[in-house]
C-alpha cells in the first residue's frame, strides 16, 4: 500500500509542533463493533486451527514411518501443558464452527444481515456453554490423574 | 402553554453553552514530513458545533495550513468523510458534544487510500472501482417511446442503495480494503446493487459477472464496519449479501 502510515500506531512527531505534540496518541486502531471483532477472532482461530491440522497430519503420518516414534510423540501429548493446549484448541474450533454458521446465515438467510449482532451473542453463548461443559471435565482428566 | 415556550426560547438561544475540547489531528505535509505526525489543538466550541466547525475554527483562526475537504457541509456532498475517534464519520454530521470530550478527539484521514495531505486522500482508486460496475441505467429503447414504468414495490426493492453519496466512509472502513486495494469495496457494490435490482435496468447480468470475481463480492468478510460507518444509514453488508445471492441464483 502506498500509504506508509497504514499501521495502527503511528510515528512520533519529528519536529516540535506549534501547539504541543502528544508523544504517542492512544491507538488509532479502527473501532469496529461485534462484526469486526468476530471476523478478527474468526481469522485468528482459523489460522491457529490450520497450524494444528498441519502438526496433526504430520504426527499421524509418523505411525507409518516408525510406530515407536509415534508412541513417543503421543506420550508427550499427555503432559498437562498439552492438556491445557487442548482446551485452547477446543475453544478455537468451537468458536470457529459456531461463527462459521453465523457467517453462512448472514450470506444466505434473507434476515441474516439484520440479525448479525444478536447472532454473534448467540455464538458467544453457545461457545461458553460448550466450554463450561468441556473445561472442568478436561481439567479433571489432566490434573486428576 | 404555548406562550411559556415562546418566553423561554429567546433566553435559550442567547446563551449557547460552550466547552473546551482538544482536537488531536493527524497532520501530513508531503513537502516537509516523511511520516504523518499528531498535533493537538485546544479549542472553545459551542454545544451546537460539529467536528467540521472545529476544523474551520482551526483553519481560520489558528493554523491556515490545515487541509481538508468539505463542500456542502450538510451531509449530502460526501466530501468530508474522515476517521473521528477511530470511526469513519462525516465531520459535518458529527456533533462534538456527542463525542467523549474528556479525552482528545482524534481526527485522521480515512484509511486504505493514498494519503495526500493532512485529511485529504487520493480518491481516484475509489472512483475507479465505482466506474467499473457501470453505475448508470443500461436499457434499450422503450416500445412506443413512452416512459419506463415502475411500481412502488419495484422502486422500493433498491431504495436503500439509492441513498449513497460516495463519501467512501464504507469502503475505507473495510479491513479487507485496507490490505487489498484490488477489492471493489462496499461503495462500488452498493452502486451496482442500485441498478441490479432496478426493474427498468437490463444490465444486471453484466454487473453480476463483474462482481462474481475473486476481488468482487466474495472478498466481503461480513465485518459490518461499512454498515456501521455509512452516514446515510444504508444497510451495506445486507446489499452485498443480496448481490452474492443474486450471483448464485444467476439473476437479480
Amino acid at each position: 500500500m502506498p500509504e506508509k502510515s497504514a499501521s495502527n500506531l503511528v510515528a512520533e512527531p519529528k519536529s516540535p509542533s506549534k501547539i504541543r505534540s502528544p508523544k504517542r496518541p492512544a491507538g488509532t486502531l479502527y473501532r469496529g463493533n461485534e462484526g469486526m471483532w468476530s471476523w478478527v477472532l474468526h481469522r485468528i482461530t482459523g489460522v491457529a486451527i490450520y497450524f494444528f491440522l498441519l502438526v496433526h497430519i504430520l504426527d499421524t503420518a509418523l505411525v507409518r514411518v516408525s510406530p515407536e516414534a509415534y508412541n513417543q510423540v503421543i506420550e508427550t501429548y499427555k503432559t498437562p501443558v498439552m492438556g491445557l493446549g487442548e482446551i485452547a484448541l477446543v475453544a478455537a474450533i468451537a468458536f470457529h464452527a459456531f461463527n462459521g454458521l453465523r457467517i453462512i446465515l448472514i450470506d444466505f438467510w434473507a434476515f441474516g444481515a439484520k440479525h448479525q449482532r444478536a447472532m454473534f451473542w448467540v455464538v458467544i453463548g453457545l461457545w461458553l456453554i460448550l466450554l463450561a461443559g468441556f473445561i472442568p471435565r478436561q481439567l479433571m482428566h489432566v490434573f486428576g490423574g | 402553554m404555548s406562550t411559556a415556550v415562546a418566553d423561554k426560547k429567546p433566553a435559550a438561544a442567547e446563551v449557547i453553552p460552550t466547552f473546551n475540547v482538544t482536537l488531536r489531528i493527524r497532520r501530513f505535509d508531503p513537502e516537509v514530513d516523511e511520516e504523518p505526525r499528531w498535533e493537538d489543538f485546544d479549542l472553545e466550541v459551542f454545544a451546537t458545533d460539529r467536528v467540521l466547525d472545529a476544523l474551520h475554527k482551526i483553519k481560520w483562526e489558528v493554523d491556515g495550513s490545515l487541509t481538508f475537504r468539505r463542500s456542502c457541509a450538510h451531509g449530502i456532498c460526501g466530501s468530508d468523510a474522515m476517521r473521528i475517534n477511530s470511526r469513519n464519520r462525516l465531520a459535518c454530521k458529527t456533533l462534538i458534544k456527542d463525542l467523549d470530550i474528556t479525552k482528545p478527539i482524534t481526527v485522521e484521514a480515512i484509511k486504505g487510500l493514498p494519503l495526500e495531505k493532512d485529511l485529504i486522500v487520493d480518491m481516484e482508486p475509489f472512483f475507479d472501482s465505482f466506474k467499473e460496475v457501470n453505475p448508470f441505467l443500461m436499457a434499450g429503447p422503450v416500445k412506443g417511446g413512452k416512459e419506463r414504468k415502475q411500481s412502488p414495490v419495484e422502486r422500493a426493492r433498491f431504495d436503500d442503495t439509492t441513498k449513497c453519496i460516495l463519501c467512501a466512509a464504507c469502503t475505507s472502513s473495510c479491513p479487507v480494503f485496507w490490505t487489498d486495494g484490488q477489492y471493489f469495496g462496499p461503495a462500488a457494490i452498493v452502486n451496482a446493487h442500485r441498478f441490479i435490482f432496478d426493474s427498468r435496468d437490463e444490465g444486471a447480468g453484466v454487473r453480476l459477472d463483474i462482481l462474481n470475481d475473486k476481488e468482487g463480492v466474495w472478498r466481503c468478510r461480513t465485518t459490518f464496519n461499512c454498515t456501521d460507518a455509512c452516514p446515510r444509514g444504508i444497510q451495506v453488508t445486507q446489499a452485498i449479501a443480496e448481490v452474492k445471492q443474486a450471483i448464485i441464483k444467476g439473476h437479480a
